[in-house]
C-alpha cells in the first residue's frame, strides 16, 4: 500500500493502467511493479516450469520473477516499466510459444473458433484473464535509431561512484558522457535514507547532476542501460526514450560503476510472492513510498539488511523479528503461504528448534554481488573475494577501470572517492590533466561488517507428524486463517526442491544437487544441464548462489568453481532496436542507374545484383517474362535493342607502367594494345582460377579502361591496389573508379548502326571496326559485343545517361533487360564468372587457352596452370546442352549423368534457357548423350553434348546490316543530376534543425601523387597519401593530368544546428568539432555507403556520394530528419 | 568492433578495413622456379597463431591504403606494425 507522504514519486497526479484487465492507479515516478504493489498486487505472475505464483523480487533489471507483456513488448521486467497513464500490463504464464503476440495468459480470439479453443496448452489462466477484451493488437511500431559518439571517459551507471567519476573526469575537461539506466540519476541514493553533509542523499545528487549539467562536454543518459562492452573499449547502450536509440561508444577509459546486485538465500519456500530482496523493500518503502508489506521479518546475512530494516520500520512496516546468521546462527527455513500461495509467515530454526512466525513480507539479504557483468564481457579477469563472499573485478583487459560496489567498495562516502579517484585517473589517462578540488560529502552511514558466508539453508528432516509435500508448512501455524491453505506445488516437494536458486528458470538446490550426482563438475556445464542462469536476467540474482552451492556440493571454494561467462547483452534488447533505421527501403544501401527513373516508369521488373538494381525484363501489357524475353530477344538478334550496361565495373588504370601493371595480372599482354583498341581479358587468382572478366581498352599510352562484372567491380579493385601496393609499389601506376562516372546503354542489333549514328554524331561509324574505341564530344564509344550481334556501347557522363537512354528507344531501339542479355549471351557460348565459373574454373576449363600468352614469361596464376591437377586431363569444361525437346528448360545446377540411374556424376548445368544450355562436364565430347536429373520434377531430361557456341560461330553477324535509314541526329543531351528528383523534399524537411540540399552537377577530377593538387585556386581534397579529389572549377579538355570523375559522385550540403545530430546516427567517425574540424574532410562510411565527408562551416557538411548510391543516401537523410 | 590504426587515417573502426590475410608473404621473384610443394606453399599455407599475427589490412572505405600490424588473436590487442606493407621476399 502507498505511504501518505515519502517518496520520489508525484501524488498530485494520478496515472490510470490495467493489468490483466484490472484497473489500477499510480502516480508519476512510479514503475509498473512499485504501483502493483501499492495497489496490493503481490502475485505478479506464475513461474515458467512449475507455475509457482510469484511476486515483485527486486527493484530493478535483475528482476527474475515479475516479468509481463507491456504493448507489444512481450517480455519485460515491471520493474523497469515506467508506469504512464493508459499503460496496459499483462501478466505472463507458462512458456509462452513462438508466434505473433498473444495476450499473455489467454489468447487472441480466433473467429469462428469455439471459445477456449485459441487457449494457450500448457498455461494455466489466472482468474483476471477471463473474459478479456481482444488485446494485442500492435500498435504502431516504435521508431528505433542508432548513434556514434565518441569519448575521453565513458562512465556507466549514475549511482554515488558512477557521478563522482563523471564529475572528476568533466570538470577537468575531458569529453564524458554518464550513463543511467534509470529515468534520473543517482543509483542507490534514490533509495536511500543516509545524510550526506548532513542533508538528504538526493539533494547531493541534484547538486552533482547541476554541476554535470553545467558542463558542456559533459552528456548524461537517463534511461540508458549499457549491454555490451566489446574490443577496444567499444560500449553498447540502449537509450529508451519514445523508440530506442541504440548507442555505439569509443571511449578513451571506461570507468564502470554499475553497482551491486543483491543476493537472496536458497532456503525453502524462497519464491514466494512476498519474499523480496531487503534493497528492495527499502527501495519501494524510501523512493517509491511503498510499503510491500505490513509486517515483515528480515533475514539478512549483512549489514545493509539491517539497514532495510531500519528504514522499513521507520516507514510504518512492523519488523516482527530479524533473523541474522552471524548474531546467533539462526536461519529462514522455510515459508508459509496464504490459499494463494502468497506469503503468510516464515518459519525460523535456530538452535531452539523451528518456529514460525507470520508476516507477509520476507525481506532477504543474502549478500551482495558486484555487477561485473560488463567488466566480464569487456575479458577482464574476475576473482573470489572470501571476505565479501563474492565475485569482484581482478585483472581489466582493456582501458578500464571499475569503481564502487561493483568492484566490491561498499558504503556511499567509499564509493563516491572511489568514483572520483577513477574519474580522475581516467580522465588523466586520456590526456586531459588538471586538478579540480572535490570533497567527499561527509556520510552518516556506519561502517559495514562482513557478510555471512550462506548461500543455502541445511535441507531439513520432514518431521513425522507433517505430510510429505507439505514442507514450509508451519510445525505451529500461529495464525490458521493465514496458513491452513498451504498450496502443495507439486508431487514431493520440500527442502531442496522448493529452495530456489533461480527463480525465473525454477531452478532449486536439489537441480543443482542432481547435477552434481551426474558427475557434472564444471559450472558451465551444470548451467546447461539445469538452465540455470539462462533466463532473461542471466542469472543476475542467480548466478552467485549456484557457484555458492555448486561449490558447497563438490566441497571446493567458490572462487575454484568460477563463473559463467557473461555474455552481451546485459538486459534482453528487442531485434527491431537492433535493426534500428536499417529496415525497409532502408535495410541495404541501393544503387540505381542514371536512368533508374525511367525503367520504373517503363514498367520494368528488376533483379538485384549486388546493390544494383537492374531491369530484368520490360515487360509490355500483359506479358509474361518467357514473351517479354523472347520479343527482346527477337528485336537484339533482328533488329536493334538497348540495354543500360551502365553497373559494369569500370577501372581507369593510368600511369607509365600502366601495361606492364597489367601484363602481370592478365593471361594476355596488354602492353601491346595499340591505342584506342579493345581486348577481352579474364583475371585469375594466384591459384589460377577465374576471379572476373571484362573488356580492357587502351584509351592513351598511358591510360587503360578495364571494365568488371557488375557484382566484382569493388573487388577487383581493390585487388589491383593490393597488388600494386604491396608487391609492386615501384610501378607508376594508379587506379580510379569511374563505374559511376559513365553511363552506359548498349545498342545491339543488325540494325544497331543508324541509332548509333544518331546518337554519337561525331564518329565516323564507316570506320569502326570490331575491338576498337572511338572519342566523342559526348564521352567515348565501344564497338565490343556480348550477344554476337553488331553493337556500339555508347558512355556519357552520369549526368546525361537518362537523355541517351531516351534518345536511343525515341529512335527505335527495343529496350530489354539482364534475362535477355543472359540468353543472348549464353546462345554465343560466353560464360559468366559466377554462373559458369565458381572458383575451381581455369580460363582453360572455359575454353580460353587462346587468352592466355606464351610469350609472357608470367602473370598472377600462371604457375598454378601447370600444378598437377590444374594440368591434369579430365577436368570439367565448357560444353553446350541441347535437350531433345526444344522448349525444354535445364535445370540449372542439374547433375549429368551418362544414362539413365547413372551413379557418376560427369558434371552440371550452369545456365539454362528454352532448347539451350552451358554446362561444365568432364570426359565428354560433341555429340555424345547425356542425362540431365532434374531433382525438382524426379526425372532425367536427355540431352546432346554440343559446342558451347549455338549461336552465329562463324561470327558473321558481327558487323550487322548495311545501314540504309538515318535517323535524326541528336543535338545534344540535356543533364540531370542524381538527386533532381528529391528537390521538393528536401525543401519540405528543412524545419527541424538540419537542411539537405544537392548540390547539382559540381565537376570533379582525381589526381594522383604525394603534392598538394591545387587547379584555379581550388584546393584539392586529399583522400589519400597520394589520392585527390578536386572539387568544382571548370574542367577543361586537354586540362592538367588527372580523371574526369565528375559524374562519379553527387554532392548533397547538410546544413544546420541540428546536422551533426543527422550524422551522429550513422557515421562511425569522431566529429567532435575539435577533432573533425571545419576545413576536415576524410571518406568514411554514412549509412553504410562510403562517403567523402567535407566539415565546410561549423554546421555544414558536403557529402560526396557515389551517384548511384544517391538515392538511398538521400531517403536516409531524409528519414533521419523526420526523427529529429 | 576492433578499432584498427590506419597509417593515413588514423584509428578507425573496424567495419571501414578489408582484412588482407598474413602479412610478409611475397609473390614469387621467378614462380616457374619453383617446385609444385613450394608454389602450393606459397599459394595455400598460412600461418594460424594463436597470440601475436603479423597480418595486413586494407582501408577499403577511407584512404585505400594497405599496411600490417601486429594483433593478438586471443585478445585482440593491435599493435603498431614498424615493417612496410609491402610483403617480404617469399622464402
Amino acid at each position: 500500500m502507498r505511504r501518505d507522504s515519502g517518496g520520489r514519486i508525484d501524488r498530485s497526479r494520478v496515472l490510470r493502467f490495467t493489468f490483466d484487465g484490472r484497473e489500477l492507479t499510480g502516480h508519476p515516478g512510479d514503475t509498473l511493479a512499485s504501483a502493483l504493489l501499492a495497489c496490493g498486487v503481490r502475485i505478479v505472475g506464475g513461474s515458467v516450469d512449475l507455475g509457482r505464483p510469484r511476486g515483485v523480487f527486486t527493484a530493478g533489471a535483475e528482476e527474475p520473477n515479475a516479468l509481463v507483456r507491456v504493448g507489444d513488448e512481450p517480455m519485460v521486467p515491471a520493474t523497469t516499466v515506467e508506469l504512464r497513464d493508459g499503460l496496459e500490463a499483462w501478466s505472463l504464464r507458462g512458456r509462452g510459444r513462438l508466434g505473433p503476440a498473444l495476450p499473455p495468459g489467454g489468447a487472441r480470439p480466433v473467429p469462428g473458433a469455439p471459445s477456449g479453443a485459441a487457449g494457450r496448452p500448457g498455461t494455466d489462466r489466472s482468474p483476471g484473464a477471463a473474459g478479456r477484451p481482444g488485446a494485442g493488437a500492435p500498435p504502431g511500431e516504435p521508431r528505433h535509431d542508432k548513434a556514434y559518439l565518441h569519448c575521453d571517459v565513458l562512465v556507466v551507471g549514475g549511482g554515488p561512484a558512477g557521478l563522482a567519476a563523471a564529475l572528476a573526469a568533466g570538470e577537468v575537461g575531458a569529453r564524458v558522457v554518464l550513463l543511467d539506466d534509470q529515468p534520473e540519476p543517482g543509483g542507490d541514493l534514490l533509495s536511500s535514507r543516509v545524510l550526506l553533509d548532513g542533508g538528504p542523499a538526493p539533494d547531493w545528487v541534484s547538486s552533482v547532476a547541476a554541476r554535470l549539467a553545467a558542463l558542456p562536454e559533459v552528456r548524461v543518459l537517463s534511461r540508458t542501460t549499457a549491454i555490451g562492452y566489446h574490443d577496444h573499449n567499444y560500449v553498447v547502450a540502449v537509450e529508451r526514450r519514445g523508440g530506442c536509440r541504440l548507442w555505439h561508444f569509443r571511449a578513451g577509459r571506461v570507468v564502470l560503476a554499475t553497482g551491486a546486485h543483491e543476493r537472496s538465500v536458497a532456503f525453502p519456500g524462497n519464491d514466494r510472492p512476498g519474499v523480496m530482496l531487503a534493497s528492495a523493500a527499502r527501495t519501494y518503502a524510501n523512493r517509491y513510498g511503498v510499503l510491500p508489506g505490513r509486517r515483515a521479518v528480515v533475514f539478512t546475512c549483512t549489514d545493509s539488511g539491517h539497514e532495510a530494516a531500519r528504514d522499513l520500520a521507520a516507514a510504518g512496516v512492523e519488523i516482527v523479528e530479524i533473523v541474522d546468521p552471524r548474531r546467533d546462527g539462526s536461519l529462514v527455513v522455510g515459508t508459509l503461504a496464504d490459499r494463494e500461495g502468497a506469503l503468510a509467515g516464515a518459519v525460523i530454526g535456530g538452535a531452539a528448534g523451528e518456529r514460525a512466525a507470520a508476516c507477509d513480507l520476507l525481506a532477504v539479504s543474502g549478500g551482495w554481488n558486484p555487477a561485473v557483468q560488463l567488466f566480464s564481457q569487456s575479458q577482464g579477469r574476475l576473482r573470489f573475494d572470501e571476505t565479501l563472499q563474492a565475485f569482484v573485478p581482478h585483472l581489466s583487459a582493456q582501458a578500464e577501470r571499475s569503481a564502487g560496489a561493483c568492484r566490491g567498495v561498499y558504503g556511499t562516502a567509499a564509493a563516491v572517492a572511489d568514483g572520483f579517484a577513477a574519474g580522475s585517473q581516467a580522465a588523466e589517462l586520456a590526456g586531459v590533466r588538471e586538478r579540480e578540488v572535490f570533497r567527499v560529502p561527509e556520510c552518516d552511514e556506519p561502517a559495514q561488517s562482513p557478510p555471512a558466508a550462506l548461500w543455502t539453508v541445511p535441507a531439513r528432516r520432514p518431521s513425522p507428524d507433517r505430510p510429505a509435500g507439505a514442507a514450509g508448512t508451519a510445525p505451529a501455524a500461529p495464525d490458521p486463517s493465514d496458513s491452513t491453505a498451504e498450496a502443495a506445488h507439486g508431487p514431493g516437494a520440500g527442502g531442496d526442491a522448493e529452495a530456489f536458486v533461480d527463480l525465473q528458470r525454477d531452478v532449486t538446490v536439489a537441480d543443482l544437487g542432481r547435477a552434481a550426482g551426474a558427475g557434472l563438475r564444471s559450472v558451465e556445464h551444470v548451467k546447461r544441464y539445469t538452465t540455470a542462469g539462462t533466463g532473461a536476467e542471466q542469472g543476475k540474482t542467480s548466478g552467485a548462489t549456484a557457484v555458492g552451492v555448486v561449490a558447497a556440493l563438490l566441497g571446493v571454494e567458490p572462487g575454484q568453481v568460477g563463473t559463467t561467462t557473461f555474455r552481451p547483452p546485459y538486459t534482453p534488447v528487442a531485434f527491431g532496436v537492433l535493426a534500428g533505421r536499417d529496415r525497409g527501403a532502408l535495410s541495404d544501401p541501393i544503387r540505381v542507374t542514371a536512368m533508374h527513373d525511367l525503367h520504373v516508369a517503363r514498367g520494368a521488373v528488376f533483379e538485384d545484383v549486388g546493390q544494383w538494381k537492374r531491369p530484368r525484363y520490360f515487360p509490355l501489357d500483359g506479358e509474361s517474362m518467357a514473351e517479354a524475353v523472347e520479343r527482346e530477344r527477337r528485336a537484339a538478334r533482328t533488329g536493334v535493342a538497348a540495354i543500360d550496361a551502365s553497373t559494369l565495373g569500370k577501372i581507369e588504370v593510368v600511369g607509365r607502367d600502366a601495361g606492364e601493371f597489367l601484363d602481370r595480372m592478365y593471361p594476355n599482354t596488354l602492353s601491346t594494345l595499340p591505342v584506342g583498341s579493345c581486348r577481352y581479358s579474364v583475371m585469375c587468382g594466384a591459384d589460377g582460377m577465374v576471379l572476373d572478366d571484362g573488356v580492357i581498352t587502351r584509351l592513351a599510352e598511358d591510360r587503360y579502361l578495364v571494365t568488371t562484372t557488375t557484382g566484382n567491380a569493388a573487388a577487383v579493385l581493390d585487388r589491383l591496389e593490393e597488388w600494386r601496393q604491396t608487391e609492386w609499389p615501384d610501378l607508376d601506376v594508379s587506379f580510379t573508379s569511374v563505374t559511376d562516372h559513365w553511363a552506359v546503354v548498349a545498342v545491339v542489333g543488325p540494325r544497331a548502326r543508324p541509332v548509333a549514328e544518331a546518337l554519337v554524331t561525331d564518329v565516323d561509324f564507316a570506320d569502326f571496326p570490331f575491338m576498337t574505341c572511338r572519342e566523342s564530344r559526348f564521352g567515348r564509344v565501344f564497338r565490343i559485343s556480348f550477344s554476337g550481334e553488331l553493337a556500339y556501347e555508347i558512355n556519357v557522363p552520369r549526368w546525361f545517361g537518362a537523355a541517351l537512354w531516351e534518345a536511343a528507344l525515341e529512335r527505335g531501339a527495343v529496350p530489354y533487360g539482364t534475362e535477355t542479355m543472359h540468353v543472348l549471351r549464353a546462345e554465343k557460348g560466353f560464360a559468366i564468372v559466377g554462373q559458369e565459373t565458381d572458383g575451381t574454373v581455369t580460363p582453360q576449363d572455359l575454353g580460353m587457352s587462346w587468352i592466355v600468352s606464351a610469350r609472357k614469361p608470367d602473370f598472377v596464376g600462371r604457375r598454378s596452370h601447370s600444378r598437377p591437377d590444374t594440368a591434369r586431363p579430365g577436368r570439367k569444361r565448357l560444353v553446350g546442352l541441347v535437350p531433345d525437346d526444344p522448349r525444354e528448360v535445364l535445370t540449372e545446377g542439374a547433375q549429368l549423368v551418362a544414362s539413365p540411374g547413372g551413379r557418376r556424376m560427369l558434371g552440371h548445368v550452369t545456365s539454362a534457357y528454352p532448347g539451350v544450355a552451358l554446362a561444365m562436364i568432364r570426359d565428354v565430347r560433341a555429340g555424345d548423350r547425356l542425362f540431365a536429373f532434374d531433382a525438382r520434377r524426379g526425372c532425367e531430361v536427355p540431352v546432346t553434348v554440343t559446342d558451347p557456341v549455338f549461336h552465329d560461330p562463324q561470327n558473321a553477324r558481327r558487323d550487322g546490316d548495311p545501314p540504309d535509314v538515318r535517323l535524326e541526329p541528336v543535338r545534344g543531351y540535356g543533364a540531370r543530376s542524381a538527386l533532381a528528383g528529391f528537390g521538393g523534399r528536401f525543401a519540405a524537411a528543412g524545419s527541424c534543425g538540419a537542411m539537405i540540399r544537392e548540390v547539382p552537377l559540381v565537376p570533379m577530377r582525381e589526381a594522383r601523387g604525394e603534392a598538394p593538387v591545387e587547379e584555379r585556386g581550388r584546393k584539392g581534397l586529399r583522400l589519400g597519401p597520394d589520392w585527390w579529389l578536386v572539387v568544382g572549377g571548370r574542367l577543361v579538355a586537354g586540362g592538367p593530368p588527372g580523371v574526369d570523375v565528375s559524374g562519379q559522385r553527387a554532392v548533397v550540403r547538410l546544413s544546420g544546428p541540428r546536422a551533426g545530430d543527422v550524422l551522429m546516427t550513422g557515421c562511425r567517425i569522431d566529429l567532435h568539432p575539435a577533432v573533425f574540424t571545419v576545413g576536415a574532410h576524410t571518406r568514411t562510411l554514412l549509412a553504410r555507403v562510403p562517403v567523402v565527408l567535407h566539415r565546410i562551416e561549423p554546421d555544414a557538411y558536403l557529402i560526396l556520394v557515389c551517384s548511384s548510391l544517391a538515392g538511398y543516401l538521400a531517403e536516409w537523410l531524409l528519414d533521419a530528419l523526420e526523427g529529429l | 568492433m576492433q578499432l584498427i590504426e590506419c597509417p593515413w587515417c588514423g584509428p578507425r573502426d573496424e567495419i571501414e578495413f578489408r582484412y588482407g590475410g598474413q602479412a610478409g608473404i611475397a609473390y614469387p621473384k621467378d614462380p616457374a622456379a619453383l617446385s609444385d610443394e613450394e608454389w602450393a606453399g606459397y599459394v595455400f599455407m598460412r600461418d594460424n597463431p594463436r597470440g601475436w599475427f603479423h597480418e595486413r589490412w586494407f582501408h577499403v572505405h577511407g584512404c585505400r591504403t594497405w599496411f600490417s600490424v601486429r594483433r593478438h588473436t586471443v585478445t585482440h590487442e593491435i599493435g603498431r606494425d614498424p615493417g612496410s606493407p609491402r610483403r617480404e621476399e617469399f622464402g
